[in-house]
């Protein structure tokens, strides 16, 4: 079990340290500094901690069910291989906060940097431990998203914008196809965990969906560790502060790739397929990114490249489909995360201390920076692969390995020694430059700043990477070796072949191919020097191929021109078409979907028609057309209208025993009809002329006609043949027979939205809060027309001398109203009513109020706080809803029981009464909060207008509305 | 009564369709709101239309379909009819603020003269 928690902490750690340095404020460098360091070197610890158990032989796991059903579980695993990347994770994500603390400047906004850099670090960490595929893709896109935050941390600068732009775009993009990759590989192996997986090799090559997972994968991988033909996105994230480059480019994010296809190599290689094309890729990328890097003027950019190249070397390796090629593979990865990332902060340095990265104008940095400068040169030296340093040995084990494929009998294989040695060539030649050029030569003054070494502390993290490269590059057994070990065991198991790690194998081809490619590289920096110095930005062969260009082109075309060509075609700005258009499709589709069953009534006998039912509905049938008749013109007789065809509705339910519906309905309809008679007043005034218009707006109307005409057919005809029939065999037996058992209610409507479904009630009482602070938020930027401003004509007048008897009662009926609402609510449980209704009735007390003696004077008298409604209500429905969980019961389970209350009868104390309450609650709140804001703009605009009407004593109008004294 | 309600909810349906066409905002509020309690009428309709049955249970006993009415489509009404509420008060502030900003009342800001 410790292993458990030392799994889950490695990845909790750093996201919770993110969460506390976030938080943290603008100047805290010092506290920052520390908190990402000690949760870095607290989870290096406890990778460590897990890495006992793993050297001897066990693989800590630890697994938390999700959806079990679905293959979704949270499952962290360490196994040796994964316990490499980690510590590479953790430790040198140590270090590269060390060095970040003396990189970043004064004005740099701290908090988000260090924020970022343990999320990804913790994102990282995800990745590398995940024991399960679908886990991992998560993981996966974590690290795409905040490799983009991390890139383009200096919002300021384009470059960095667009180069995290870039970035995201392309590993993002390739993490979907990986995704997909993974979800048909799940789909092959029957199972998302990661053990399941690697133990079904043989299933996974034979099966027919092997190819297309395969391509998937790779996509994924390629993109992310910036392989041919996708590696131009690396040089554009060089905008990003050097720190997130040594850490994102060199040890962690772009080996995310190596990762999956070191991880997945002992099931997906083997194949044809697998080989060629990671091994095209590969050769390409280590090639182009090794000749393009020496003609790189830009220190960092020469790194990215030679990243490229390396990373591609890894590729190429991970291609061989042989064991040993593998462990070259892995060796190689820790060696480049090393000495690369000692390389980026020595850059950090040198444009740190004097101000630029631009070998045309470095020189001479030997003299100044003598620290600094032998801390590089053995870095390079390493990428380089000269002798007793680590570059060199896993550089040995490609050659060897690119010599023992040219056996093979494709051509790409036998050209494989070939390339490997122009590779490693072009490597001595870059790595010359990056040396030569910025260190050596005439010391320059013609530099930003005075060049001088770094604070000491900067300097300690490229110290400790560099004595890396040395300990391992002279001891290579004795130090890395019993770890490569470990990993390389965990990865191919029983078949891990016999391989040594020795400085010295005497002289054979390798060694005598690792003396000219240094003796090539030497010469190719001389010759090509004198192009070097001319200080071209130009890379000569290769014009054409700028990835980055035809990737802006592609961008451009397609969110820009062919989102605008698609738009143009077949989008509209406008609402009618827009809605002419939605109706029109389902009407297509329902007919589309009855087509096959065929539309006639069913078999039910039908009911008697009872004549006042069909009375009821002459009268309401003819208010809704006369509705839609007079909606434009008469806009108060059309509200008169729709609220008659209301009220039938509403008789309607009353008839069919729903009393429920009838009260809610009858009161929303109140409600809402007071609303839009509040919104009248601001329209337009709109004359009817009876002119008849044109043939085209007729004959517009006329098609409009016809689509309502249809579509109005088609719901009676649909209504009739489903009331026609049976009605099928619900969960209404279910509410019916428990309601009372185990609701302890009555009113089963009522016990469905407050008991059995009582999640969904809350979650529709949030969104009606929701739309009140819509609403109320829309109003406060509201302006009025200026035509609608002044006091209507209705108004003018002398106050008070409207509704004078119908006022007084109005008044009067405060209190009865009030109490009908408490009344409403209590009885909900048992007989109709329930908190929806009661909180309406509240709110249209409330209303009267209003209507009856004007905005002033009811804000004068009484002030209604609505926002504090609205919360206590939330407040309290999910309060009760989480009352449950103390008594462990899940969220929502209700309590009931009966109190005796002497004469008042007895009072059903469910919990779900108190539910009830916050429902009432924030429905009283919502209401009122709409109501007195639309109410409220005549009050405002009128002050707004000149004259100015004597405002009341209390200047709390629009407090009031914020519910705040 | 079949008959009367299945033609009920067409005339109410279709005077909304119609509305909801028209090129004046209100006309589309109102339209909305007719629709909506064809909408709802329908969903009412699940429970077909019983004349006569309880809604309420007798305390202590357990609910029987064939001689209750069928709670479930009232209690998703009851939300339809509240959410409509809502939706309501937000078109009808969205109309306001667009006869604000614009000036006018046509559905998009502005007639198109075609």
């Amino acid at each position: 079990m410790p292993d458990a928690l030392y799994l889950s902490a490695a990845i909790l750690l750093p996201f919770l340290g993110s969460v506390v340095a976030a938080m943290l404020p603008n100047n805290a460098r010092h506290l920052e500094s520390w908190l990402a360091g000690g949760v870095a070197l607290l989870s290096l610890a406890m990778v460590w901690l897990c890495y006992v158990s793993i050297a001897g032989g066990a693989v800590p796991r630890f697994e938390i069910p999700w959806v079990p059903e679905l293959g979704l579980n949270l499952v962290l695993r360490m196994d040796g291989f994964a316990s490499v990347f980690a510590v590479m994770v953790a430790g040198i994500g140590f270090l590269v906060v060390l060095y970040a603390r003396y990189y970043m400047s004064q004005e740099d906004p701290i908090p988000r940097f260090f924020a970022f850099l343990l999320a990804f670090m913790g994102s990282m960490m995800g990745l590398v431990l995940s024991g399960n595929l679908i886990q991992l893709v998560f993981f996966w896109e974590l690290t795409s998203l905040f490799s983009f935050l991390l890139i383009g941390y200096w919002q300021h600068s384009a470059a960095a914008r667009d180069g995290a732009r870039m970035a995201l775009t392309v590993t993002a993009a390739g993490g979907l196809a990986l995704l997909a990759g993974m979800l048909l590989l799940g789909h092959i192996v029957g199972s998302y965990d990661l053990d399941r997986v690697l133990a079904s090799g043989e299933a996974i090559r034979g099966h027919s969906l092997y190819l297309p997972a395969l391509v998937l994968i790779l996509l994924g991988a390629l993109t992310k560790s910036a392989q041919f033909p996708f590696h131009f996105w690396l040089p554009q994230a060089m905008a990003a502060p050097t720190p997130v480059s040594a850490y994102l480019h060199s040890a962690t994010l772009v080996k995310a790739g190596i990762f999956l296809m070191a991880r997945l190599w002992p099931v997906m290689s083997g194949t044809d397929a697998w080989f060629w094309i990671l091994g095209t890729s590969g050769t390409i990328t280590l090639l182009v990114g090794a000749y393009v890097a020496i003609f790189q003027h830009d220190l960092k950019g020469l790194l990215a490249y030679s990243t490229i190249s390396h990373l591609g070397l890894i590729t190429l390796l991970l291609s061989l489909n042989s064991p040993l090629a593998l462990v070259a593979a892995i060796f190689h990865t820790m060696n480049h995360a090393t000495f690369k990332a000692s390389l980026f902060m020595a850059v950090g340095i040198i444009d740190h201390e004097t101000g630029t990265r631009d070998i045309r104008r470095l020189s001479g940095l030997n003299e100044t920076m003598p620290f600094t400068a032998r801390l590089a040169l053995v870095a390079a030296a390493a990428m380089a692969g000269v002798p007793l340093l680590n570059g060199f040995i896993s550089k040995e084990m490609f050659f060897t390995e690119a010599l023992d494929a040219s056996s093979a009998p494709t051509l790409l294989h036998s050209l494989l020694p070939l390339a490997a040695l122009l590779a490693g060539i072009l490597a001595v030649a870059y790595s010359l430059r990056f040396i030569h050029g910025a260190f050596f030569g005439p010391v320059t003054n013609d530099l930003p700043r005075t060049p001088h070494e770094p604070p000491q502390w900067m300097r300690v993290p490229v110290e400790i990477l560099v004595f890396g490269c040395m300990v391992v590059g002279i001891l290579p057994a004795a130090t890395i070796g019993p770890y490569l070990d470990v990993a390389v065991h965990s990865v191919l198991g029983a078949a891990t072949p016999e391989y040594s790690l020795a400085v010295w194998h005497g002289i054979n081809l390798p060694l005598v191919m690792s003396l000219i490619a240094l003796a090539g590289g030497v010469l190719l920096y001389r010759v090509l020097q004198p192009h070097l110095n001319a200080g071209i930005e130009d890379v000569p062969l290769l014009r054409g191929l700028d990835g980055r260009r035809i990737f802006d082109q592609a961008m451009v075309f397609l969110s820009w021109r062919f989102a605008r060509t698609l738009e143009r075609l077949l989008g509209t700005a406008r609402l009618q078409m827009q809605l002419r258009l939605v109706v029109c499709v389902t009407i297509l589709a329902v007919i589309l979907a009855l087509l096959p069953y065929g539309l006639y009534p069913g078999q039910v006998a039908l009911t008697g028609i009872d004549p006042v039912v069909a009375l009821m509905w002459i009268v309401g049938g003819g208010c809704a057309m006369a509705a839609a008749y007079q909606a434009k013109y008469h806009r108060l007789a059309a509200l008169i209208l729709l609220g008659g065809a209301g009220l039938v509705t509403c008789l309607t339910f009353v008839w069919f025993s729903a009393p429920d519906l009838a009260l809610t309905q009858l009161l929303v309809e109140v409600v809402t009809t007071v609303l839009l008679l509040l919104g009248l007043r601001w329209l337009p005034k709109r004359t009817e002329r009876r002119s008849g218009g044109d043939t085209r707006a007729r004959l517009r109307r006329f098609r409009d006609l016809t689509v309502a005409v249809a579509a109005g057919a088609g719901l009676a005809v649909l209504s009739y043949a489903t009331m026609t029939r049976v009605s099928p065999e619900g969960i209404s037996r279910h509410f019916l027979e428990r309601a009372y058992s185990e609701g302890g209610g009555t009113n089963v409507v009522n016990v469905i939205l407050v008991d059995f479904r009582g999640f969904d009630t809350m979650g529709e009482i949030a969104v009606l809060g929701i739309v009140a602070l819509t609403v109320y938020a829309l109003l406060r930027r509201f302006r009025p027309a200026p035509e609608s401003v002044g006091v209507p004509e209705q108004q003018q007048g002398e106050a008070g001398e409207w509704l004078l008897v119908p006022g007084v009662l109005m008044r009067l009926m405060f209190p009865v109203v009030g109490l009908v609402a408490v009344f409403l609510l209590l009885r909900g449980h048992d007989l109709p009513g329930g908190g929806f209704a009661a909180g309406l009735m509240m709110s249209v007390a409330i209303l009267l109020q209003y209507m009856a003696a004007g905005t002033r004077w009811v804000e004068d008298h009484l002030r209604v706080r609505p926002l504090r409604w609205m919360g206590a209500g939330l407040l309290l429905a999910a309060g009760t809803g989480a009352g449950a969980m103390l008594f462990g019961r899940p969220f929502m389970t209700s309590y009931f029981a009966y109190a005796d209350l002497g004469w008042l009868g007895r009072l059903p104390v469910a919990s779900a009464v108190l539910f009830d309450l916050g429902v009432f609650a924030l429905v009283f709140g919502a209401t009122v909060l709409m109501l007195i804001a639309i109410a409220h703009q005549s009050v405002r605009s009128q002050r707004a207008a000149p004259p100015p009407p004597p405002v009341g004593a209390r200047p709390s109008l629009s407090a009031l509305a914020t519910g705040d004294d | 009564m079949e008959l009367i309600l299945a033609l009920a909810i067409g005339v109410l349906g279709g005077s909304g369709v119609w509305l909801l066409m028209r090129p004046r905002t209100f006309q589309v509020i109102i339209g909305l709101s007719l629709l909506s309690y064809a909408v709802n009428l329908f969903i009412f309709s699940m429970g077909r239309f019983p004349v006569g049955r309880p809604p309420v249970l007798e305390p202590g006993t357990a609910g029987d379909p064939a001689v209750y009415a069928d709670p479930l489509p009232q209690a998703l009404v009851l939300t339809a009819i509240v959410i409509g509420f809502a939706t309501t008060a937000l078109f009808l502030v969205v109309m306001m603020a667009a006869r604000g900003l614009t000036g006018g009342d046509h559905v998009d800001g502005r007639a198109r003269d075609r």
